[in-house]
């Protein structure tokens, strides 16, 4: 991490928070803060990595705005954070996608979305392309040939995979030297992620938008993310049933992949949905309003994909299906192509700092009477 | 917005934690009631917002305290801190009404955090709030707006108003607009007034322009000099204050818990001259701290230097400015303005009055004393000789002061003649001085304003009702 301005405010602030420790009870980033008394600019991506910025801490700090100090750790952090997703950004030049990272997930979704259609319409006569095909088996590949679907999913899919690899190995170098990966720090780094337990301000949730506590941003960003999890989990199935026991699509309404899809879809569209208000009901204070258009640039692409999939499905016997599909496959795409480049990549960076810290719980915090 | 014509059952002077569990118990006691703090919203709260913890009696573990700590420990604690300046049946109605404050705080939304966590080593005295005192303070006033306690912030009580022994009527300024307000009861929780320079030049004279005010800059004492001035009876000595030894780089008012220093029993700590004053190493610093603030106070122009070297500084707690280095000890005293062959002097005496053959350990008295200086350093000397060397200037913090206004069990402030007051209570820090009349018990304060901020609220919200 280099040092820019954002790195040298954080330092600054976090070094408040090293001689206060007020708020060490809130979340895994201020027990990080008290095992270290210098701290390197791997360092402070680390901790801006590690909060889940549930602004617990703003709003119990004595020293922010408008204190001469204006601490403001979640605003801060996150400033830190963005500059981090370019820092580590591969390959090199595209860390500049996080400039303006909402303009350009936009952008992307409306390309992939054109050009899908584009070729869907030109590659396919009007008849096939707007006819009905029913439920019969691979009506959907009569649109897009399956061998093409399967290769541009891969490739995109599995340069993303690389790309965030890369990424997440240089964010794991940069935080210096540290004890080796038990299986119990991994077991314990999962289960926070799993459970978003550092979202909880010590089990009593975020601050959304006061001084008020609630569990709406954990619940919403759990249906997000298990909605997300059960959609992948449908296309996975989807595949084994088509490549390993020849089951080809489209399944029926009760099949195993369309349950999944269905109920995932729907969690998705709640969550994200949900966190996109949110994010409009904001306090401005502790957050960042430049990186606004880059989250729910994201949030929406996902919630837009879980919309035109469930009209897929509610349309697929129809003339509109190759319509319908063309859509769902463009903003597919575009969150495949775009899965390194957008606050998708939160993910990853936010797994590793948590497995750090697990990897680190045991060490003592310095200083103290 | 205040409401002239209207009688208001409690006016509450003040918006600190007494303040707020005056107004809430008042309110859940059926009360209207109406809180003036003196603050803007973003400052509310005067040192409660400093705080961190309360001092809490109980005989077993809980949720959020180890083992027990019984009633005559803390009773005997208190007892050695004020050297028996204290009233004894006031402090122990305080300390048994404190192992039953948890549901009620709970309740009304402060948060702690599970002990054996922390930082602080009174995981078994002194129980946590999540997030400190504004927390704290921030759930209060949720509660008290969801409950129907009017509030008015950037507003101050300038006078109660007393004929015959009871308050008339509450001249304030509201958003500095002058206001008359009437209140069958009122609550003083307005703190004690260590933020009012000039009247701590009474008794400090221009030396108070060298202290630092640790916390709000709300607290100037109106209420208190109000209410003294009107034949209410005082208690406590109007010229102690609680002074700390602090980072001299620290703000003047709300620098808060972050510029104390840790530095001392490490250190060699000298004054503008050059020469030691006192013994450094006396005993564990949570015991010292606060006698620190009063031995800077009495050296010319009230600072002193912390001087410690490679060996010492990871010993204590990272401070929040960064401490001042150089490679020798007269770059360093160039760096801290003091005469380089002087600080050489008194380091090279130090030094040499150092016992060889001794083993530190920072962790106990370790007894590695000097021998033959004045004054001696009686425990953690040593030789202060590996470079780099690290300084950092020093002044008194002031947390409170120690004047107030005397009351009974049921928090009713007393006349000079020692008769209750018709209407009029108290609560906090500007009556904490009937139970805490010298030294500092931490977390007691917290406790003192929750428990007659409790009585407080209750009792005017009878009188008021009946």
């Amino acid at each position: 991490m280099r040092e820019t301005d954002a790195v040298i405010n954080a330092r600054r602030e976090i070094e408040v928070c090293n001689a206060c420790r007020y708020c060490e009870g809130f979340c895994a980033v201020f027990p990080a803060i008290e095992q270290r008394r210098d701290f390197t600019a791997g360092d402070i991506s680390y901790l801006a990595n590690l909060c889940h910025n549930c602004r617990g801490c703003y709003y119990a700090c004595q020293y922010a705005p408008p204190h001469q100090w204006g601490i403001n750790i979640p605003a801060t952090l996150a400033e830190v954070r963005n500059e981090s997703y370019a820092e580590y950004a591969w390959p090199r030049p595209l860390a500049r996608t996080f400039q303006r990272n909402g303009t350009l997930l936009s952008l992307a979704a409306a390309l992939c979305l054109a050009l899908v259609l584009f070729l869907g319409i030109r590659l396919n006569s009007a008849t096939n392309f707007f006819g009905a095909h029913g439920t019969q088996p691979e009506s959907f590949y009569t649109i897009i040939p399956l061998p093409v679907l399967q290769a541009v999913g891969i490739a995109s899919f599995g340069f993303s995979l690389l790309a965030l690899a890369m990424g997440a190995r240089s964010f794991w170098r940069d935080a210096g030297p540290r004890d080796k990966v038990t299986p119990s720090a991994l077991g314990i780094a999962l289960w926070d992620v799993l459970t978003l337990k550092n979202l909880g301000g010590g089990g009593n949730g975020c601050n959304d938008n006061s001084e008020a506590f609630s569990m709406r941003r954990r619940y919403l960003h759990h249906a997000m993310f298990y909605g997300f999890l059960l959609c992948f989990a449908a296309t996975c199935t989807g595949f084994v049933y088509h490549s390993f026991l020849g089951w080809p699509a489209p399944y029926p309404f009760l099949s195993l992949p369309v349950l999944l899809g269905t109920v995932g879809g729907i969690g998705l569209i709640a969550g994200s949905v949900g966190m996109v208000a949110m994010r409009f009901a904001d306090d401005p204070v502790p957050n960042v309003a430049r990186l606004r258009g880059g989250d729910v640039a994201l949030l929406l692409l996902l919630a837009l994909i879980a919309v035109t999939g469930l009209v897929l499905l509610a349309v697929r016997a129809t003339g509109a299906m190759g319509l319908a599909m063309s859509i769902h496959l463009g903003f597919i795409l575009a969150f495949f192509l775009m899965l390194p480049y957008s606050k998708m990549v939160h993910g990853v960076y936010r797994t590793a700092a948590l497995l750090r810290r697990a990897v680190e719980r045991t060490m003592k915090p310095l200083g103290g009477e | 917005m205040p409401i002239r014509d209207k009688t208001y059952d409690v006016l509450v002077a003040g918006g600190g934690n007494a303040a707020l569990c005056a107004a809430i118990t008042a309110r859940q006691a059926g009360a209207s009631v109406i809180l003036v703090e003196s603050a803007p919203k973003a400052f509310r709260g005067g040192n409660s917002r400093h705080t961190r913890n309360l001092r809490a009696m109980h005989d077993k573990p809980n949720a959020v305290l180890t083992d027990a700590y019984t009633e005559d420990e803390y009773w005997d604690d208190l007892l050695r801190v004020t050297g028996g300046n204290t009233d004894e049946s006031l402090a122990r109605m305080t300390i048994r009404a404190s192992s039953g404050l948890f549901g009620w705080m709970r309740a009304n939304g402060v948060r702690f955090q599970p002990s054996l966590t922390g930082t602080l080593n009174l995981g078994r005295t002194n129980a946590f709030f999540l997030g400190g005192g504004k927390a704290l303070v921030n759930a209060y006033y949720l509660t008290a707006a969801r409950l129907g306690v009017e509030i008015l912030y950037d507003s101050e009580v300038i006078s109660l108003n007393m004929d015959n022994g009871a308050v008339r009527s509450i001249d304030i300024t509201w958003r500095g607009f002058p206001e008359t307000l009437h209140a069958r009861c009122v609550v003083a929780s307005a703190g004690g007034f260590q933020a009012n320079l000039d009247w701590m030049r009474q008794y400090w004279g221009d030396a108070v322009d060298n202290f630092v005010i640790r916390g709000t800059p709300y607290n100037r004492g109106g209420v208190l000099r109000n209410m003294l001035g009107q034949g209410v009876a005082a208690i406590g000595d109007p010229t102690q204050c609680h002074a700390v030894a602090l980072d001299a780089r620290a703000p003047k008012f709300d620098g808060g818990i972050t510029t104390r220093l840790d530095s001392v029993p490490f250190s060699v700590v000298v004054n503008r001259n050059g020469d030691r004053f006192y013994d450094e190493g006396e005993d564990v610093w949570p015991k010292r701290y606060a006698i620190w603030g009063r031995l800077i106070a009495q050296q010319p122009e009230q600072i002193a230097y912390s001087i410690c070297d490679a060996r010492a500084f990871p010993l204590f707690m990272p401070s929040v400015f960064p401490a001042i280095v150089a490679d020798t000890l007269e770059e360093l005293a160039m760096k801290l303005k003091l005469d380089p062959a002087k600080l050489r002097d008194t380091i090279d005496a130090f030094n040499k009055a150092v016992k060889p053959g001794q083993v530190f350990d920072g962790s106990k008295l370790d007894g590695n004393a000097t021998e033959g200086l004045a004054p001696n350093k009686t425990n953690w000397a040593r030789a202060v000789d590996k470079p780099p060397f690290y300084g950092y200037p020093l002044r008194p913090g002031i947390t409170f002061t120690y004047l107030g206004v005397r009351v009974n069990d049921k928090a009713q402030v007393l006349m000079d003649n020692g008769k209750p007051t018709g209407n009029l209570f108290a609560s906090g820090e500007i009556m904490a001085g009937n139970i805490l009349g010298k030294g500092y018990l931490a977390g007691f304060g917290m406790t003192i304003g929750t428990v007659f901020g409790r009585i407080a609220g209750q009792e005017a919200a009878r009188r008021a009702r009946n």
